[in-house]
């Protein structure tokens, strides 16, 4: 019932908002912010299709409230590439790798791999293998996203 | 999948925190990383009317050497266990736990304290409090007290807190020199719920076993300890003793369930082959 003002920045720019105290962050990023590109899938933390970057970790949107990021600095899909439209090097080997069929789940999985290669960080196949377990693909695409992920590790194919 | 509407406090130090808690008189709810706590608001399986965000108090966060163990803070961050030189020199089963626990997204929210103090029953930091005879420190307005991992948990999702306490850390107490521990279940998918699974603590002299903790999870209502297995190794000699007789000995003192994942004999069973197998995996390694 209670309402609260926050102020963050989301990809780079600031903002300052009331938001319910119910409101997750995942809702406000898309409601309040215009960051559709954020997709809610499950809503209750399984799918992963929400995750966010929140100050450098990678997180779910949808279990964390809006206000418990006040003062946070949250990137989403929308925040990646350059200005000039030159994809973020996950987007461009998502692209190469033909790693997304619908989609749906391509945001959140997009920003966990962008978390774990961000400055330069160089994840081993099998952390980023592992850290793909907590995003479901119903198209069952993860063929592509592990090729996307193995590139992102600098592993041969 | 909304949440129904509630008030929001995000108090600054654990007094204030209590003060909502007593306040609220069990209506008030702790937010920690809100891993679990999140999905029940959205299922609305949780009305509170009040959320007492507890994640802006320093004090709760952080690790540190502490009478003869390891003093993690109740907020600090699962993610912060599988990087931290404290954890690894003197607590690397709670590492070996939390790489069980949910999924890198997770862990980076969910705390060490929100895991061990909800009391999932297929949950790895409940048993592992348990294996490793932690010591759970809990406030409220009416003082601190410490209870013992093995009196914590009453059933599923139930505890010895009181609606106004507030689980502020958890004390690792070291383990004796020559003692292997391990985490090991089964699960269908990494992250998924386990099946079946156990945190084993061994101490050996000069291959003889002196002191032995086994607790089980997704096993029972609670984490439960096999005392009688314990009992059971404890003098016996490492490559004589038969770990599959002893590994069913000590699933025959659970009590799983029958649920859509799994039968309590699936779960027996498993359990007791997974332990055979881990255990002796782990002793031959060492």
């Amino acid at each position: 019932m209670s309402d609260h003002k926050i102020r963050l920045t989301v990809d780079g720019g600031p903002v300052s908002k009331t938001v319910e105290a119910r409101k997750t962050l995942g809702d406000f990023l898309r409601e309040d912010c215009g960051r559709t590109g954020v997709h809610l899938g499950c809503e209750h933390g399984v799918c992963g299709a929400c995750t966010v970057i929140v100050d450098g970790k990678a997180v779910r949107s949808c279990l964390m409230l809006a206000v418990q990021a006040d003062g946070t600095e949250v990137t989403t899909a929308q925040g990646l590439a350059a200005k000039d439209g030159t994809l973020h090097p996950v987007q461009q080997a998502m692209a190469d790798e033909h790693a997304l069929q619908c989609g749906f789940c391509t945001p959140g999985v997009v920003m966990t791999m962008a978390a774990l290669t961000a400055d330069g960080a160089r994840p081993t196949e099998a952390d980023l293998k592992a850290a793909m377990s907590g995003h479901l693909c119903r198209c069952t695409g993860y063929q592509g996203i592990m090729r996307a992920a193995r590139k992102l590790a600098g592993v041969n194919q | 999948m909304k949440a129904a509407p509630f008030d929001y406090v995000v108090p600054d130090s654990v007094e204030a925190a209590l003060d909502h808690l007593a306040r609220g008189a069990g209506d008030a709810i702790v937010l920690a990383g809100g891993q679990t706590l999140m999905p029940l608001l959205a299922l609305r399986m949780a009305t509170p009317s009040v959320v007492v965000d507890i994640n802006r108090i320093p004090a709760l966060s952080g690790i540190s050497r502490a009478d003869g163990g390891v003093r993690v803070g109740a907020v600090t961050r699962q993610a912060t266990i599988l990087t931290d030189p404290t954890v690894a020199a003197h607590a690397p089963t709670l590492a070996q736990a939390v790489r069980n626990v949910g999924h890198h997204q997770t862990r980076n929210r969910g705390t060490v304290g929100g895991s061990t103090s909800l009391g999932e029953p297929a949950a790895e930091l409940p048993a592992t409090a348990l294996a490793l005879e932690a010591m759970i420190e809990a406030r409220s307005v009416r003082g601190v007290r410490q209870i013992a991992a093995g009196d914590f948990y009453t059933g599923p999702y139930s505890t010895v807190l009181e609606p106004d306490e507030l689980v502020t850390a958890i004390h690792y107490p070291d383990l004796p020199p020559g003692t292997v521990t391990l985490v090991h279940e089964v699960a269908r998918r990494p992250g998924d719920f386990a099946l079946t699974g156990f945190v084993g603590a061994f101490t050996l002299d000069a291959g003889v076993f002196t002191r032995v903790r086994i607790a089980w999870l997704a096993m029972g209502p609670t984490p439960l300890r096999s005392p009688k297995a314990e009992a059971a190794l404890v003098g016996q000699t490492l490559g004589q003793v038969d770990l599959a007789e002893i590994g069913r000995l000590a699933a025959s003192e659970t009590d799983p369930m029958d649920d859509g994942h799994a039968s309590a004999d699936y779960r027996r069973t498993a359990g007791a082959r997974v332990f055979r197998r881990a255990v002796s995996q782990a002793l031959e390694a060492r």
